[in-house]
């Protein structure tokens, strides 16, 4: 396929994954605010922007929920909020048009469409918004999964669907270390990966920080954990490049992707709480080499003419 | 004077121009007759309704026309155009007859120019066309064929009269809207296509796929097809990946593209890949940037040396502008005498060449009552209708003709047929042309049954060009020869045998099954 095209569908991927995690993320944070009196709430507001990689000590956002759902959520001009999300998926995909399906289009269309509309009620009640866009996300995936062949096209969205979930489920679970949210900081990072329910009905018992993270790093069925999502990227990379070696890999990507997998299936689980930080960096270097070597493999363009005299 | 009776049709009238609907005597031409009853049913409510359907469809589907710098649905009138099927056998004849002979002059004019030798066609013409590219010349097409998609402009006169206002052999746009159209139209009012039998549109990616699997070059036995887009701000952008992805080729921009040694290939996750045909979306300046416009970041370095080297085909072919040069247009009934020996099946709207002095005093002495185009414009830009400019723009368009008489043509006024239109809650008549679409695969040519209606949307105006704000209008063409089924075939039709289907329920809730064991 074009390499211009696998980029689009790579970025089309990568920014639906980052608005709907954003508005998980949102969502969780908002509804606990609400509800949890003990929390601070400009310090919540401040790890908010922080797990979303925002430098929060200028001031240039107010630390309340109302200010940091804007940057994150409805500012077009904000480059990690939901619309700007939205927007950049849409156009991608309007670049893609003919790469993807009708259905998936007019459904990227219609989100794109009505986001505005949704954002303007979601000032009032904001979780119509995130649950909104939530469910935009979902049937895009759905779409995705039914309406289009699994042939490379497909292979270039997983894998950018996957590498941004990675990197919010990394960003999450650095998060929940934190102090400020409390005793529920453990229970808010599940909920933020919709892995709660999941992780009752593993445990069956209340939510311990050494099985939470565990369970949210290495469960090996779980569709959201980093193990899991980063076995699934491997999928995509074996399915674009099935040649194999009779010593090492060659494939960049994937010999990136293998080594982290690696390093994780063989981590003990008493490291795993103490060494979140650590592991948490190593995690989101690893997704950022892996990105850069998929660009150079699979992206390059060539240069723009140039006329030498 | 025409007044018709029902309440959406309430003061709708034409005076001296010919419509489609209504005959002079304001009953309903017999091929309407059933629409019409159909539509005298429905208030403006339902209109209404209607066409709010119809809009959010062409907004979700992304089915949007750029104009003045906005996204807007394309516009789709509610009241389709229908042409009786005899009426299109002739249209048919006509359009492939003309695009005959527009294939015999290109192949002539880039090869030995028998009809300029023979003084039918003065040569200074041809080479003085803006569109005539010496850079073409010694291409020569594999299957003969440089017309590989044609959009012949149809206009009616006052007597209803089918007349060719222009011929579009570059890149002639609007297919997509006719399928588009006809899509939206069947989701809209699909009781009236119970009740008319329409000639589907639907097969036009197919019919060009072939056309263009036929042109490429005799060594590639499967052939690697694709769409060249200037990208996604062209205005006819949904137009380039309708028809990709209708042809399931990839759509391609001049960056994906590089030439080495004559052979064009395209940038993919594996490597460069070889295309044997580029169907190009943009003008030929823009094609290549060592031949045309040096600074054009659109198309791609060396695209026409690899066509005259024979390793890949251009559809349509570079240099067919000139073919469609407005003041070659008043030659082609003299082509049709030279190449087929014909007379045409569709005449030409009278025009008069500037060139000669007399004949351009005589005309520019007439300005008010004549229409002036520049003759290598298209999309209606730079045309001045004299009985409705100031006596000031008269004066300008002189100026302008006697600087350069080459650059204009002089044509008598056609007031174009009017068809009841749905505007602001209201049905009246607006001017309207018809684009039927030929595809040539170098064996036959096939024409879309109908092809583009569009509309020029301002009372009383002529320009239907969608660039300058025009609408569209679904055209059907009727098959009256295949009968309709009437409402008691359907009836009293046999139901299907479906086979018994067993293993399609599962086991019943558990409550269910409980309470039966009690």
């Amino acid at each position: 396929m074009l390499s211009r095209i696998a980029e689009s569908l790579y970025w089309i991927g990568r920014y639906c994954e980052r608005a709907e995690g954003t508005a998980r993320l949102l969502d969780v944070y908002y509804h606990l605010l609400l509800e949890e009196r003990g929390i601070d709430e400009t310090d919540a507001c401040r790890l908010l922007l922080e797990i979303m990689g925002f430098d929060s000590s200028n001031g240039a956002i107010p630390l309340t929920p109302a200010g940091v759902t804007s940057a994150l959520a409805y500012d077009p001009a904000s480059p990690v909020s939901i619309m700007h999300s939205i927007e950049n998926a849409w156009e991608n995909a309007r670049g893609a048009r003919e790469a993807i399906s009708n259905e998936l289009w007019q459904t990227l269309n219609t989100m794109f469409q009505g986001t505005a509309v949704e954002a303007e009620a979601g000032v009032a009640m904001p979780h119509g918004f995130f649950a909104w866009i939530m469910d935009r996300c979902a049937s895009f995936s759905g779409l995705a999964e039914s309406t289009m062949s699994h042939d490379d096209s497909w292979r270039f969205l997983i894998l950018g669907r996957s590498l941004e979930r990675v990197d919010l489920s990394t960003r999450v679970l650095r998060a929940a270390g934190s102090t400020v949210l409390g005793r529920g900081s453990w229970t808010t990072m599940l909920r933020t990966c919709t892995a709660h329910t999941a992780y009752l009905r593993r445990y069956r018992r209340r939510v311990e920080p050494q099985e939470a993270v565990e369970f949210l790093l290495l469960d090996r069925l779980f569709p959201r954990s980093v193990l899991h999502v980063l076995n699934v990227a491997n999928d995509a990379l074996v399915d674009l490049d099935p040649r194999s070696e009779r010593i090492g890999v060659i494939d960049e990507p994937r010999r990136r992707l293998g080594r982290i997998i690696a390093e994780l299936e063989y981590t003990h689980r008493d490291e795993l709480v103490p060494g979140i930080d650590r592991i948490g960096d190593r995690i989101q270097r690893s997704c950022a080499d892996v990105h850069e070597a998929i660009a150079i493999r699979y992206f390059l363009q060539a240069s723009a003419i140039q006329w030498s005299s | 004077m025409v007044q018709s009776q029902s309440s959406m049709f309430t003061g709708y009238a034409v005076d001296g121009v010919f419509d489609e609907v209504f005959a002079e005597d304001g009953a309903t031409r017999p091929h309407y007759a059933e629409l019409m009853s159909t539509f005298a049913r429905l208030n403006s409510d339902e209109f209404a309704a209607r066409s709010a359907a119809r809009d959010q469809a062409f907004q979700d589907q992304g089915i949007t026309f750029t104009l003045a710098g906005e996204e807007r649905p394309f516009p789709l009138d509610l009241v389709p155009r229908l042409v009786p099927s005899d009426e299109w056998t002739a249209i048919e004849a006509g359009v492939k007859q003309r695009v005959r002979v527009l294939e015999a002059f290109l192949a002539d004019i880039y090869s030995e120019g028998e009809i300029l030798n023979a003084g039918v066609v003065p040569r200074t013409l041809v080479m003085s066309s803006a569109h005539f590219h010496r850079e073409a010349a010694g291409i020569v097409p594999p299957n003969g064929v440089r017309i590989q998609v044609a959009g012949i402009d149809l206009v009616r006169d006052a007597q209803g009269k089918y007349r060719v206002l222009e011929d579009n052999l570059r890149v002639p746009s609007g297919v997509s809207y006719v399928i588009a159209n006809r899509r939206a139209m069947t989701h809209v009012f699909p009781e009236l296509f119970a009740s008319h039998r329409v000639r589907r549109v639907a097969d036009y990616p197919t019919r060009l796929f072939e056309a263009l699997r036929a042109a490429a070059p005799p060594y590639a036995s499967e052939p690697t097809i694709a769409v060249l887009t200037p990208g996604i701000h062209n205005s006819a952008y949904f137009e380039h990946t309708f028809l990709a992805r209708g042809m399931g080729v990839e759509l391609v921009e001049g960056r994906d593209l590089v030439c080495r040694e004559d052979v064009v290939y395209m940038r993919t996750t594996e490597g460069e890949q070889r295309v044997d045909v580029v169907y190009k979306r943009l003008d030929d300046e823009f094609l290549d940037p060592l031949h045309f416009l040096g600074d054009s970041m659109l198309g791609c370095p060396g695209l026409l040396n690899a066509a005259r080297a024979g390793n890949v085909t251009i559809a349509n072919a570079v240099g067919n502008g000139v073919a469609d040069d407005k003041a070659i247009y008043s030659y082609v009934p003299d082509m049709m005498r030279f190449y087929l020996g014909e007379e045409p099946i569709l005449d030409n709207v009278a025009t008069y060449r500037l060139e000669d002095a007399d004949s351009r005093r005589w005309a520019l002495d007439r300005a008010h009552e004549l229409v002036f185009k520049p003759s290598d414009a298209s999309g209606g830009k730079g045309v001045t209708i004299g009985p409705r400019s100031t006596q000031d723009e008269l004066a300008a368009l002189r100026v302008q003709v006697e600087a350069d008489p080459r650059g204009w043509i002089a044509q008598d006024l056609v007031t174009l047929s009017t068809s009841p239109t749905y505007i602001d809650d209201a049905i009246g008549p607006r001017h309207i042309d018809l684009r039927p679409f030929a595809i040539n695969d170098g064996s036959d040519i096939w024409v879309v049954p109908g092809g583009l209606t569009r509309v020029a949307l301002p009372e009383g105006s002529l320009i239907v060009n969608s660039s300058q704000g025009g609408g569209s209008k679904d055209t059907w063409v009727l098959a009256d020869d295949e009968p309709v089924l009437s409402a008691d075939d359907v009836r009293n039709a046999r139901p299907l045998q479906a086979p018994i289907m067993r293993g399609l329920s599962g086991p019943a809730p558990a409550f269910v099954q409980a309470s039966q064991q009690q």
